[in-house]
């Protein structure tokens, strides 16, 4: 019987026809997708912290509404994620529960430091850039709630990769400081940009899978080779340089070849040892600790005034 | 001559409503990632992002009337912009009200400011829109409908602590008493204030009831008497000022005259 | 005022619906938080029409759904009508970018 429902189930994934929330599905199926938009949501919300500390220091008004905007998108995005895991079963609250205990993973980039302005540029052009390739897939993605929560931060993430995009020409133009500290930008933020990817395919054990269940469609290393074909490209517009020496056009890939990724460097971050690991952790737990008597409050003044309606 | 100190008066105006929804925008912008559920965080960096476009229009149209001046009689750096203004001035020239500048504190306190503040707003812009210079009514007209909501949303916050929980009674009560000091500062006559002087007895009229009907609803009462501070409108500012400033104007200060 | 509640308590799961222009339907854009429904309302008004998608919103607490298998419109829409830069379009590129 149950094996029965996973022919069925997979049929329907073949024919791309949508999983909604009430559908039966492999629990496999649930818990990783779970894992995966719940991981996603948390990369947006600890992805507000490097980019938020620099609002306040934004250096004309229009770049600090832009910023202010953009972080504040973020949120919408990792509300919308959130959301779309809920259907899944989980509650927010548990999901924030895995996130503050360390069970639940987010995307290792944020646990770099932002040091200068420039920051905002190449987080824009190449974190959002490298979340935009792995997101548009997920559009597609076979299980509706997560695909259309995708649409919408797709339509989103546009103007992010844009404005980062926008601060670095600008910079670029300028000053030979501000050309300076766009290129210290690019160099420390481009490998773990490109790691955003995810570890090799023969080394990515969940990827058969969940390409198998539709829930992804590209592997990490066909993204990977794309954006960098990309990058390679649009870095020249900048006038700057991306820091690696082996990063050559081959005319019979008709890719970019790109050098050794260390991926030691990658591991070491997963498991907690990033620069700004703890730093983005503790500020998340400190919200979240702080806001607990503003939170029981309106549930409080929402349990009264039903009852005083009640009542009346 | 009279024409220049009348044109003085009215940059000064524009550039106090600008400091006031700059500085007041910059500390609500500080809780953007840091609120107390995602969606009020959300709320919160939209209210921010409100300001600081209010900023921006009072600026700009303070930097068309500068640049207009005679020459020799301005005593700012020409050709202005709404970033010289809000990135090159110290904090004795800024002209916001000293509320505006305080620390956030915690939800509490961030709330009832934006309710103190933005019902004054309410009632100020409400003037504004029949003001003589037609860009000052049309920043108004527009920013009104924002207030209307910074105002609305507070409000409910006000209520919601207040007939919250104990712990949040208490804690709108701690606001209510480290605030009250900063409020009538709002309603001081002042040299440039000269154009809305007949109409600030009015605002804190309706600024009163206003508080007064919101305070009923959520079970909080007034303090009894308090000191009043007062001064940010002519400069002369709280120690909180000038740190905000240095974030702020950091890369201008240290890059100048470059774009970005 | 009541004693500390539990805090175990999550603000409850809203659905919301918002008609992006007169004479065409609600349609569901998502679901948020929120404590009651003054604050689900306020809270779609932030997080779904930051770019200028709605003239009305309806929240619906999800609990409430059952599946088979206004007059402020000034101050809770206009806002997000000066956020140009919010859309990709505001930020003119060089011709010669591609992908963006």
């Amino acid at each position: 019987m149950q094996n029965q429902q996973d022919v069925f189930f997979q049929d329907k994934v073949d024919k791309e026809i949508r999983i909604e929330p009430k559908d039966w599905m492999p629990e496999k199926y649930r818990q990783t997708l779970i894992r995966q938009i719940s991981q996603h949501a948390h990369s947006e919300i600890i992805g507000m912290l490097p980019e938020g500390n620099w609002i306040t220091r934004a250096p004309s008004l229009r770049r600090k509404a832009i910023l202010l905007a953009k972080v504040q998108d973020e949120a919408g995005h990792g509300l919308y994620l959130y959301s779309a895991a809920e259907t899944l079963g989980i509650s927010r609250d548990e999901m924030y529960h895995q996130l503050h205990t360390g069970k639940a993973k987010y995307s290792s980039i944020f646990n770099y430091p932002t040091l200068s302005w420039a920051d905002m540029g190449v987080i824009g052009w190449l974190v959002d850039g490298a979340a935009i390739m792995n997101q548009v897939p997920l559009c597609r993605s076979s299980y509706g709630p997560y695909a259309r929560a995708m649409v919408r931060v797709c339509k989103e993430e546009s103007f992010h990769q844009r404005q980062g995009f926008d601060i670095l020409y600008t910079l670029g133009k300028g000053s030979e400081a501000q050309r300076k500290m766009a290129q210290d930008a690019i160099n420390r933020w481009w490998w773990p940009s490109i790691m955003m990817f995810g570890p090799k395919d023969d080394e990515s054990p969940n990827s058969i899978q969940s390409m198998k269940w539709k829930i992804k469609r590209f592997s990490n290393d066909e993204l990977r080779q794309k954006f960098i074909d990309v990058c390679a490209e649009q870095v020249k517009v900048l006038g700057f340089t991306l820091p690696d020496k082996d990063l050559k056009w081959n005319e019979a890939r008709k890719h970019y070849d790109f050098g050794t990724i260390n991926w030691d460097e990658f591991w070491q971050v997963i498991q907690g040892n990033g620069p700004c690991n703890k730093e983005r952790l503790d500020a998340r737990k400190k919200a979240w600790a702080d806001g607990e008597w503003v939170r029981d409050a309106a549930t409080a003044y929402a349990t009264k005034k039903t009852a005083k309606n009640k009542a009346a | 001559m009279e024409h220049e100190i009348f044109m003085l008066n009215r940059i000064e105006f524009l550039l106090h409503l600008a400091d006031n929804a700059l500085i007041i925008g910059h500390r609500n912008s500080e809780w953007c990632a840091h609120g107390p559920a995602l969606e009020q965080d959300i709320a919160i960096s939209n209210i921010a992002l409100d300001y600081i476009g209010q900023a921006r229009n009072f600026y700009q149209h303070a930097a068309f009337l500068i640049n207009e001046l005679p020459h020799e009689s301005s005593v700012f750096s020409i050709p202005a912009t709404e970033d010289t203004l809000a990135y090159l001035r110290d904090a004795s020239a800024f002209k916001n009200h000293l509320m505006t500048e305080l620390p956030n504190g915690d939800w509490a306190f961030t709330t009832l400011r934006i309710f103190f503040f933005s019902s004054y707003q309410y009632f100020l812009y409400q003037q504004l829109i029949q003001h003589e210079d037609a860009q000052i009514a049309a920043i108004a007209e527009k920013s009104l409908k924002e207030v209307t909501y910074h105002l609305r949303w507070s409000s409910d916050w006000v209520i919601r602590l207040g007939d919250g929980t104990t712990e949040s009674y208490q804690r709108m009560n701690t606001a209510i008493n480290a605030l009250w000091p900063y409020t009538q500062e709002l309603f001081q006559e002042n040299n440039f204030l000269q154009p809305t002087k007949n109409i600030l007895a009015q605002i804190q009229t309706d600024w009163n009831e206003k508080i007064k009907n919101i305070f009923e609803e959520a079970g909080l009462h007034l303090p009894e008497k308090s000191v009043q501070y007062q001064g940010g409108t002519k400069g002369f500012h709280t120690e909180h000022l000038p740190i905000i400033l240095t974030e702020m104007q950091l890369l201008q200060r240290v890059y100048p005259n470059c774009e970005w | 005022m009541s004693t500390h509640s539990n805090s175990k308590i999550e603000w409850p799961l809203w659905e919301i619906f918002v008609r992006s222009k007169q004479g065409l339907d609600h349609k569901h854009v998502g679901s948020l938080h929120a404590a009651d429904a003054a604050m689900a309302i306020e809270n779609a008004r932030d997080v779904y029409t930051r770019r200028m998608e709605g003239i009305s919103i309806w929240a619906v607490e999800s609990k409430n759904i059952h599946a088979s298998n206004p007059d402020e419109a000034g101050s809770l829409y206009d806002p997000a009508n000066d956020k140009a830069y919010r859309h990709p379009t505001f930020y003119d590129l060089p011709d010669e970018v591609k992908y963006m």
